[in-house]
Formats: C-alpha cells, sequence, structure tokens
C-alpha cells in the first residue's frame, strides 16, 4: 500500500478543512476503503478520519424520525435503533460479519454506494435525509448510479435522519462470500403510501420499484405484486447469479418483505 | 511517521509507525505478537481477529494509528493470569475445535467476544456470529460445540452431521 499522511480531526469544520487538501480522501471505518488501498485501486495523499468526531456519532430520537449520525457502527444501530425502527435495526444487525459490524459505519456505506450494500436499500426505502456538512439531501436525489453519488468533493454526510415508517422490513438473499446481498428488498409502509427500494440488482445500484410500490399501495400483501414482473436485462449478471436470477429474487423478496413486515 | 500508543494486553506501547502500517502489522512485526495471525490480508477470513476497545475488529483492516489510544486484546492476552488456557481456549482443546490451529486465534477473539455479548448463546447464533471466521480444516462442528461447551452448556447431544 501507498503510505500516506494520516489525520484525525475531532470536529466537523477541521475535518472540511482537511478534506480540501490536495489528494485528501475521507475514512470512516475503512471495511471497504482499505481493501482497495491495499488493491492501489485508490491512493490517498492525505486520509481523514472520521471516527474521532462525538457529534457524527451516535443514534438519537429526533423531531423527523430516527437520527443517526453517519460515523455510527452498524453495530451500534444493530444494538440502540431497534425501539425505534426494528427493520433497520434488523438490517444492520445482518450487514457482512460481527467485526465488519464493529468499524463500518453507515455514513461510509452511503458515501460508497456499492451497488449490492444494504444501507443505500434502507435510506431509499424510507425515503430518509442525508445531511452534509453543507446541506440536507432527499435519498431520491441522493444515489446516482453505481458507486455514484449526490456528493460534492470534500463534502462529508454528517447524519441521516429516518423517517419511521407504520410497518417496514428488509430480506436479504445472502451471497455467503462476500457477505453483501446477493439481492436485497427493503418495503416500507407509511401513511402516505408504501415505498420499496432494491439493492444487489441493478446496474445502476439501489433503485425503487414503482408499479410494485402502486400494488402495494393499494394492497398490503404479498398477493398484490403476483402479477408484476422486472426485466433482468439491465442487472447484474456474474458467477452468483444472473440477471434473470435476480429479477426473480426482487419478486420473491417483495413478497417476503411484505409477508414480515405484516 | 508517527509516534503511536495504545495499551496491548493491559500494558501500554509505544511505536514509531507509519500511516499505512496496519494494526495486524503493528502487533506481529512491532510488538512480536505473532499469535494473531494474517491468513487472506483482504478482510474475508478472520484469522487476524483482535478486540479493540472490548470490540471485535479484523486487525489487517484497521490502521495503527487509528487505533491509536485504544485498548487492544489479542491472542497472547487470552490465557488465565497463571497461563493455564482459559475456559474458552480449554474447550477448543477438549472438543477438538482445531486442527492445523491457523485460524485458531481469529475464532477464540470472535467467540470471546459473542460470549461476551451473549453468555449462553444457541447454536444458531454461534454459527451465525462465526460466519466471518473461515477454518478450512474442521468443517466448523467442534468450533461450535467447543464455544457452547465453553458457555457451560451441554454439548453431548450435538451430533456433527
Amino acid at each position: 500500500m501507498r503510505d500516506f499522511q494520516f489525520v484525525k480531526p475531532s470536529s466537523i469544520a477541521d475535518a472540511v478543512k482537511a478534506l480540501s487538501s490536495e489528494g485528501a480522501v475521507a475514512l470512516s471505518g475503512g471495511q471497504t476503503l482499505i481493501p482497495t488501498m491495499k488493491q492501489r485501486l485508490n491512493t490517498p495523499d492525505v486520509l481523514v478520519s472520521l471516527t474521532g468526531i462525538a457529534e457524527m456519532t451516535g443514534v438519537c430520537r429526533g423531531d423527523s424520525g430516527l437520527h443517526i449520525g453517519a460515523a455510527t457502527p452498524h453495530a451500534t444501530v444493530a444494538a440502540e435503533a431497534g425501539a425505534h425502527y426494528p427493520a433497520l435495526a434488523c438490517l444492520a444487525a445482518g450487514i457482512g460479519d460481527p467485526a465488519v459490524r464493529s468499524r463500518g459505519t453507515i455514513g461510509g456505506s452511503l458515501a460508497n454506494n456499492d451497488p449490492s450494500a444494504c444501507y443505500p436499500s434502507a435510506v431509499l426505502g424510507s425515503g430518509a435525509v442525508i445531511v452534509t456538512n453543507a446541506r440536507q439531501i432527499a435519498a431520491d436525489d441522493y444515489f446516482l448510479g453505481m458507486f455514484s453519488t449526490a456528493l460534492e468533493e470534500g463534502e462529508i454526510i454528517t447524519e441521516v435522519r429516518f423517517p419511521i415508517p407504520e410497518k417496514a422490513a428488509y430480506v436479504k438473499f445472502d451471497q455467503p462470500a462476500s457477505r453483501f446481498a446477493l439481492t436485497g428488498v427493503f418495503v416500507a409502509k407509511f401513511a402516505s403510501g408504501v415505498r420499496v427500494a432494491i439493492t444487489g440488482a441493478s446496474n445502476d445500484g439501489v433503485f425503487r420499484w414503482a408499479e410494485a410500490e402502486a400494488a402495494l399501495s393499494a394492497s398490503f400483501t404479498p398477493d398484490a405484486i403476483e402479477g408484476l414482473s422486472l426485466s433482468g436485462d439491465d442487472m447484474i449478471s456474474d458467477l452468483h447469479g444472473t440477471g434473470a436470477y435476480r429479477a426473480h429474487l426482487c419478486k420473491v423478496l417483495t413478497k417476503r418483505a411484505v409477508l414480515a413486515a405484516c | 511517521m508517527a509516534k503511536v500508543t495504545m495499551t496491548v494486553n493491559g500494558k501500554s506501547v509505544t511505536r514509531e509507525v507509519e500511516g499505512r502500517t496496519l494494526l495486524s502489522a503493528f502487533l506481529r512485526e512491532g510488538l512480536n505478537l505473532t499469535g494473531t495471525h494474517v491468513g487472506c490480508d483482504t478482510s474475508q477470513c478472520g484469522a487476524c481477529t483482535v478486540h479493540l476497545d472490548g470490540k471485535q475488529v479484523k486487525s489487517c483492516t484497521v490502521f495503527a494509528v487509528d487505533a491509536a489510544g485504544g485498548d487492544v486484546r489479542t491472542i497472547e492476552g487470552m490465557a488465565n493470569k497463571d497461563g493455564t488456557l482459559s475456559r474458552l481456549q480449554q474447550a477448543f482443546q477438549d472438543h477438538h475445535g482445531l486442527q492445523c490451529g491457523f485460524c485458531t486465534p481469529g475464532m477464540v477473539m470472535a467467540a470471546a467476544a459473542l460470549l461476551e455479548q451473549n453468555p449462553k448463546p444457541t447454536e444458531s447464533e454461534v454459527r451465525h456470529h462465526l460466519e466471518g471466521n473461515i477454518c478450512r480444516c474442521t468443517g466448523y462442528h467442534n468450533i461450535v460445540k467447543a464455544v457452547l461447551a465453553a458457555s457451560g452448556q451441554d454439548v453431548g447431544q450435538i451430533a456433527a452431521e
């Protein structure tokens, strides 16, 4: 791995300043970034750790739902979000393995936007708000495709605010080697309607399945989407599953998620 | 280079490290604590698992500088004070929870983290918790049996299937 200068600021303002220097990259839990640095796919000159900033850590119930500091590890969300938003806690408890959950953070996962990561489906499925050092971004405007987000250069996610649905569930079909979702579906029922967000399927990363949302908003039962289907043409196809297989999983897992949420 | 101080197995240690020095290298090469094994070096196998501030982490996927000020526990810190094997380590021996032994330090550290949070786990909870630790010898059954035995549960009825 190429060497770098390491800084660990204790405030958001200092982190933003450190990230403005040439070749600076933000480090959160490092569970994706460190392996990519070992392969020299990422070679920062300065690594700015975001895990020493107290105001970016913690889970609390706020005016607009559940507020989670961006540097909060998955294990903390799994342990502390359950009383407010069980489906979210359950999702966090299934990310990677226990060691990954000790270090990996929600902000890191969202900034990376891996097309098979779990968290993006909860954020998009809940219609959460991503708070950065500069602004608030609605989930619908945030995910711009595989490993691509609305974040500007040097912009830091500081908090994620989840509205709490009436009912919700996440069902993940495990890819047991990587522990990512082969495909995963997050379903959330609000008074205003149902949202369905799917990860691990599309080549464009997490997406909402509009037809399923309409059908489930009319009738929140697994049978409501019986007549629907998704095309596998634009879906991830790899040695673990073809696009058609993933398209099939989308429907099966959506039904299971509705059943689990009921 | 940066000067890094942390507590390892109850003792304060200070070393000069590069930014890129991994916690696994800090322990093995800096402190000669070679019980922490590096299996894959790609965050897959869990052989390098240690505890950092009471939480299990893969030491190949944490920078030593990021662990500065932390409290680290490795396999060398797991035995009883008189040098005899801890209950968990002894259970691995009694139940043949290892063959080549390469994954064992990581397995013991992961299992110890589980038992601290959940002193009487079910078989399924043990298996779920050890998902990030790969063993290529035992087929896991005897590892699971050892962890259940260390938790004080009767393992007489658990048969390898």
